[in-house]
């Protein structure tokens, strides 16, 4: 019996510490761009984030005054000074003279240059040249060194991000984009489900049909010639081809499947004696539809709204091809997607930006989990 | 900043407000032309009969236009244009067919798309499978499974500068700020560029698309674990299967059906992939696309729509067989009623 629950101590163990494994992995990449997003931008690429509460040693260059400021000591020639100047917060560690070995010479140590040259470097940033011979030229002597500073958080990078790089603008559109995105499909989606389910018409079925083999057709399948219609259209009235109003449509002709679907099994799922009641009580299809059923379907349409509205702000390629790359226009991840191909090497702009991207989806979802969680089953259990 | 918030709000009432106007209107309309109160008897009968003809219509009218304008009509076009030169002027037979079939761009793309489907519907079904049976037995399994479930949220252009992050290579000796590197660094072993190692690369992206799938899996799989009856559980354990037991021989073979339709959902997604793809690599490094490479062909020196049709349409292919599950089983349900 010991044995046995010794056993089952171990296995249950094991279940906690590989759940623990699987939710590292899954939250450690959203939690590196969070982090760094805070830190400053020198110490982002001093360290690595996961050291970003420890000082960050970074290697840097630094030049001594010139021949012009030595002063004769003891038949020596003398160069003093700070090498930080007025900006003594960090900590030297090591120094050297070569940009191979920029790490030579711990701190404080009088480094033997050669040919009668001597430095010392300390801690603070201080340092003395010496030398037998006069100094010359108008370019003092070139300073590696190590240093050390206390980590250091901050939000300019969101200030930068924001207001300088324009993605507080793209952030305004993102949100033009999404808002109507979301709620036409929503209502033209709702009166087509109860059309579809609760009034009799020729040529249901086959609709229906027709709605589900659209589930599936790639987006892709669209793209050329609806190109090509928004550019005849733009053409042909003279106006521009990449509007706010031509993204809306497309979004809603493409959640419009998904949505009807969605919508349609549910709605079919309302008790029929209640529609009946009222339609004996002399109410027309418009208001049961829009005082009982709409109510009624509440649960099945936040699920859609928060559905499309995740699927419209994280697209990138119907953005893309509706509303372009470029100009006053462009979208959260377009921009996201345009600073990766101009500010590569830029982790403080990169990661901010990154995390202002999701950080809408993110409250939506943990928000509204309960609602998305309910139309992710509703769409692929029953969808099948 | 005020000035375009203000606007902002200004399209988005006119657009929202515009579709309610048309419900509302076009239905006001019909009470007007077709009057069943106030007036007399029979006619009053006519004409519910008339309004019982042309309302459905009018609900279902506004998602019929958009839905032929924005699917059904571009399937046809798109058809088309896979036959016609790259302005859409010239009928050229099968010649971006076989264009296809010899370039040795759209021949990676092909090659990559099937490693694609084969790793990442498996890995995520597979992951997604044993979190759903491990988060099931502790306390805080919620929780966990809220965390794992939160990359759904996060866009592919988002997850990508993530991931980029985390591969982020520097030279040798230096101080990796990439996750991964730094790592293998720790361990003696030699820093890598991941996202340009050729074939092995494909991999490091699928890893995104893993990442962010596997909450999705692991949701409908868990409640389909759910309905297993306790009763067929207990039985197993008192005739003494093991825990692994249980798992293949008792959960599995019950919760097929969703396994199958999650398989599915993610087979999809995966031929669509686009943005991973672009914004990590852009095709380079053998590391190229179905969707990239069609994206590419629509705006490449002007656009050449005569081959971007064609990959579209090879991918439409690849979804046909799904579709036509899709349609019977769906009759299969509504068929009783």
């Amino acid at each position: 019996m010991a044995v046995a629950t010794g056993k089952s101590f171990a296995s249950r163990f094991g279940v906690h510490i590989a759940v623990f494994i699987f939710v590292a992995i899954w939250t450690i990449p959203t939690l590196g761009i969070l982090v760094s997003s805070l830190r400053d931008k020198d110490q982002i690429i001093a360290s690595g984030w996961w050291n970003s509460f420890a000082s960050s040693t970074q290697t840097e260059a630094g030049r001594l005054p010139p021949a012009s400021a030595q002063v004769e000591k003891d038949g020596k020639f003398v160069l003093e000074g700070n090498i930080f100047g007025d900006d003594p917060a960090r900590d030297i560690s090591a120094f050297g003279v070569k940009s191979s070995a920029p790490t030579q010479y711990p701190a404080r140590t009088i480094a033997d240059l050669g040919d009668g040259e001597t430095l010392q470097l300390n801690a603070d940033g201080s340092f003395v040249m010496t030398s037998t011979k006069p100094f010359e030229g108008e370019r003092g002597q070139r300073v590696y060194y190590a240093s050390s500073a206390p980590p250091k958080f901050t939000t300019d990078n969101y200030n930068t991000v924001l207001f300088s790089e324009g993605i507080g603008r793209s952030f305004m559109n993102s949100l033009t984009v999404t808002i109507p995105a979301t709620v036409i499909p929503i209502l033209i989606a709702a009166f087509a489900a109860y059309a579809l389910t609760w009034m009799r018409f020729p040529g249901r079925a086959l609709l229906i049909a027709v709605i589900i083999g659209l589930l599936v057709v790639p987006l892709q399948m669209s793209l050329i010639p609806l190109l090509k219609l928004y550019n005849g259209v733009g053409s042909f009235f003279g106006v521009p081809s990449k509007t706010y109003l031509g993204i809306w449509l497309a979004h809603t002709g493409f959640g419009l499947p998904f949505a009807i679907y969605l919508l349609r099994s549910y709605i079919a799922g309302l008790p029929r004696e209640i529609m009946e009641s009222a339609r004996i009580d002399g109410a027309s299809d418009f208001e049961i539809f829009v005082k009982i059923v709409l109510p009624l379907s509440f649960p099945v349409l936040a699920s859609f709204a928060i559905f499309q509205f995740l699927w419209v702000w994280n697209d990138l390629l119907v953005a893309m091809v509706f509303l372009g790359t470029e100009g006053d226009q462009i979208v959260l991840t377009a921009k996201l997607n345009a600073l990766l191909g101009s500010r590569g090497g830029d982790w403080e702009i990169l990661t901010t930006s990154a995390f202002i991207t999701i950080v809408v989806p993110l409250i939506v979802f943990f928000s509204l989990q309960r609602y998305f969680v309910r139309g992710l089953l509703a769409g692929s259990v029953k969808g099948g | 900043m005020a000035a375009q918030i203000f606007s902002a709000i200004f399209v988005i009432v006119v657009g929202v407000g515009g579709c309610v106007a048309y419900f509302w209107g076009a239905n006001k309309l019909v009470d007007i032309i077709f009057p069943s109160r106030g007036v007399a008897g029979a006619a009053a009968i006519d004409n519910l009969r008339r309004q019982g003809m042309i309302r459905p219509w009018l609900f279902v009218g506004p998602a019929m236009i958009i839905l032929t304008i924005y699917l059904i009509y571009p399937v046809v076009e798109t058809l088309r244009l896979s036959f016609l030169d790259r302005g859409g002027a010239n009928f050229v037979g099968f010649a971006n067919y076989e264009w296809a079939f010899g370039d040795r761009e759209f021949r990676n793309a092909i090659f990559n798309n099937i490693i694609w489907l084969a790793v990442v519907p498996t890995a995520c079904t597979f992951l997604g499978l044993i979190i759903a049976v491990l988060t099931d037995k502790i306390w805080w399994g919620t929780i966990a499974k809220s965390l794992i479930f939160l990359p759904l949220a996060i866009s592919f252009v988002g997850a990508s500068v993530i991931w980029k992050f985390i591969y982020e290579y520097r030279g040798e000796g230096q101080t990796q700020i990439g996750l991964l590197n730094a790592i293998i660094q720790y361990f003696g072993g030699q820093p890598q560029v991941w996202i340009s190692l050729p074939f092995w690369n494909n991999f490091f992206l699928m890893i995104i698309l893993i990442w962010i799938q596997t909450g999705f899996a692991m949701v409908i799989l868990s409640s389909a674990l759910r309905g297993i009856p306790e009763e067929t559980l207990e039985a197993a354990v008192i005739d003494g299967a093991n825990p692994f037991q249980i798992f293949w021989k008792i959960m599995v073979p019950q919760i097929w059906g969703t396994i199958a339709v999650v398989w599915t959902t993610i087979t999809i997604l995966v031929l669509k992939v686009f943005d991973i793809v672009l914004t990590m690599t852009n095709g380079q490094w053998n590391s190229q696309v179905l969707a990239n490479l069609m994206f590419d062909w629509m705006f490449r020196g002007g656009g050449d729509f005569g081959r971007g049709a064609t990959i579209a349409i090879i991918i439409m292919i690849a979804v046909i067989p799904i579709m036509i599950w899709n349609i019977r089983q769906a009759n299969k349900e509504t068929g009783g009623h």
